[in-house]
């Protein structure tokens, strides 16, 4: 290491008590931003769950279609309209809708029912255990085994349930990838037992998978789509529409927003401070330096160094506090929405680099500013 | 190697603007030589500490010039003076600023580290210089734990690490008890002055009088007289 960035190092660093406070602001305002953002992240992915968990390429849907679970059911022609379009290869129905399971101890327990074709069972789940096949045997039902599971009772192959007094029979028990926002239990079956066991308005299709014959067909299929007067969207496109939702219609991203924003005044509210009392309390000592010979870079130098060690510091304890609070919380909570991304955590970064570049400028324009004849003037 | 270290001519600088202003130097011409001690007395307020401040290179005079070793100072960019402060003028400050943060050895080597020389050679070598100063086995030691004549005697080993032809005290025992004060200067001028050093010293203590070898007095920013020193009566 450079002799004048040890220098500011230990001047760091040995002032303990300076330096805690220093880390521990960075610490906590990396922490919630972090917090704040994985939140928000982890409740975007369980409510884009079933456009991840089901894998199609592109979905087709009504136009007014907001997110998975208020889908808006279109008329069978879409389907066939859909399968005739140049460049699909293949085209699929698929029903989303919710319903109440009547448990074997008489209880009431709200689920998703995902509807796939009868005929490819496109966008199954993977099962753990049973027979994908069973699905077609009566009343054949796939529960997904995730957090919720445990609110069916945890039913093993062959158990019961009942829906709208039809009966259910678990034929296979699934994994996915992602479990769904609003913690209720996910159960697959057939299209046209999903629309026999729920009631049901005039048209049935939730939403239609396309499998383009390729990439370059893309355009041309949403084209042709918006024709017919409804969406297709990629399964990147859906979930961007479902997140842009829940971020701008329902106050809950505009809320995290706040919080994080928040989060960050608080950070460079204590840092800043913190920082420009470490280099006030530390000005004669700068002024010193520069009338002994240290030229006005290499005093900047020292504080952009101290201040991105703090920062750096700070963001690494940030993230591992984080970190371990939703390792901890998922041991209770085994439905904790937060999952930290890399885009996360690289605006946490850009952040605590704001969070530096603002605490050090401060100090930069004093340290700058003082002259070595204050020293001599005492 | 030329006799005289500093050359002022003429020296004037003054704080403030319209009718606030006040003359804190006025016209002060001098010469300080190699192994020679020179004191500046006066009382608070007669120019000593603003004269001392623009001969090393911190104050800019508002008109006059400085020469050090020959080398017109205020002509030069920022940059060659600070370069020249760090290569030939070693600093005592009356309050020593020494980073409580920081051993005493580090203290000692920050202006050969400014001199971008490697950490554990600069080290190596204020250990060294601590040791001429009688401060060997204070080296690990922070500066708080010192008493005031050791603190003394560590900026006094920072200051003359580097080698540096100049030397300037600034009050150099305002802040140490009278037997203190003097076996510090007596051991400055016994053991740190020689022919290629000057030591200019700015002071109010008669008492450290007895080791200078030329005694310049001013008031109210001009100088008023100069005189041989006690170490010549």
């Amino acid at each position: 290491m450079n002799g004048i960035l040890k220098i500011a190092y230990k001047l760091l660093v040995n002032d303990k008590g300076k330096f805690a406070a220093l880390l521990m602001g960075i610490t906590f305002s990396v922490f919630l931003m972090i917090q704040m953002t994985s939140m928000f992240s982890g409740m975007m992915r369980k409510a884009s769950a079933t456009v991840s968990n089901t894998g199609a390429k592109v979905w087709v849907m009504d136009r007014a279609v907001t997110n998975v679970a208020s889908a808006i059911p279109m008329p069978d022609y879409v389907l066939d309209a859909v399968r005739s379009m140049k460049g699909v290869k293949y085209a699929v129905p698929l029903y989303s809708g919710a319903g109440l399971a009547k448990l074997r101890d008489g209880t009431y327990q709200a689920v998703t029912v995902i509807g796939l074709d009868d005929t490819s069972l496109f966008g199954r789940p993977e099962l753990l255990e049973g027979r994908i096949e069973d699905i077609y045997a009566e009343n054949g039902f796939v529960i997904v085994k995730d957090e919720e599971y445990v609110k069916m009772q945890s039913p093993k192959l062959g158990g019961e349930f009942e829906i709208n007094d039809n009966r259910g029979v678990i034929v296979g028990i699934a994994k996915v990838p992602a479990s769904g926002l609003f913690g209720i239990p996910t159960l697959y079956t057939t299209l046209s037992r999903a629309i026999q066991y729920l009631p049901s308005m005039r048209f049935t299709t939730s939403y239609v998978l396309v499998e383009p014959a390729s990439d370059r067909d893309l355009a041309a299929i949403k084209e042709s789509v918006a024709r017919l007067g409804y969406e297709a969207l990629t399964e990147d496109e859906f979930i961007g529409k479902i997140t842009h939702w829940y971020m701008y219609r329902t106050g809950m991203g505009m809320n995290l927003l706040l919080m994080t924003a928040i989060s960050f005044i608080v950070g460079l509210s204590i840092s800043g401070q913190t920082f420009y009392t470490f280099t006030l309390e530390n000005l004669d000592k700068f002024g010193a330096l520069k009338a002994i010979g240290a030229k006005g870079r290499e005093l900047v130098s020292m504080i952009l160094f101290q201040a991105g060690i703090t920062c750096l510091a700070g963001y690494g304890l940030g993230i591992g506090l984080c970190a371990g609070l939703i390792a901890l919380a998922r041991l209770r909570l085994p439905d904790y929405a937060s999952v930290i991304t890399y885009p996360n955590l690289m605006l946490a970064f850009g952040m605590v680099l704001v969070i530096a570049a603002v605490s050090s400028y401060i100090a930069v324009r004093k340290v700058l500013r003082i002259e070595p004849f204050e020293i001599f003037r005492g | 190697m030329p006799d005289i270290a500093i050359q002022a001519n003429g020296l004037t600088k003054w704080f403030g603007e319209g009718e606030a202003r006040t003359v804190a130097v006025q016209g002060v011409s001098f010469e300080a030589h190699f192994n020679e001690m020179l004191y500046f007395i006066g009382p608070s307020g007669s120019g000593k500490t603003t004269l001392l401040s623009m001969i090393s290179g911190i104050l800019r005079p508002d008109k006059g010039t400085v020469r050090i070793e020959g080398n017109d100072l205020w002509s030069l960019s920022e940059n060659k003076i600070a370069d020249l402060r760090l290569n030939h003028i070693g600093f005592v400050f009356q309050d020593y600023h020494l980073f409580p943060r920081l051993t005493t050895a580090e203290n000692v080597a920050v202006p050969l580290i400014l001199k971008r020389k490697n950490w554990s050679e600069s080290i190596e070598l204020a250990r060294h210089y601590l040791d001429v100063v009688g401060l060997a086995n204070r080296a690990d030691l922070p500066p708080n734990k010192l008493s005031g004549g050791e603190q003394q005697r560590v900026a006094i080993a920072r200051a003359i690490v580097s080698g540096p032809d100049i030397l300037v005290f600034d009050e150099p025992t305002a802040s140490l008890d009278g037997d203190t004060g003097r076996r510090i200067v007596e051991f400055v001028k016994k053991e740190i002055l020689n022919e290629k050093r000057c030591i200019v010293v700015v002071t109010h203590d008669d008492r450290i009088l007895e080791y200078s070898d030329r005694i310049v007095k001013m008031e109210d920013g001009r100088i008023i007289g100069v005189e041989k020193g006690g170490a010549h009566a």
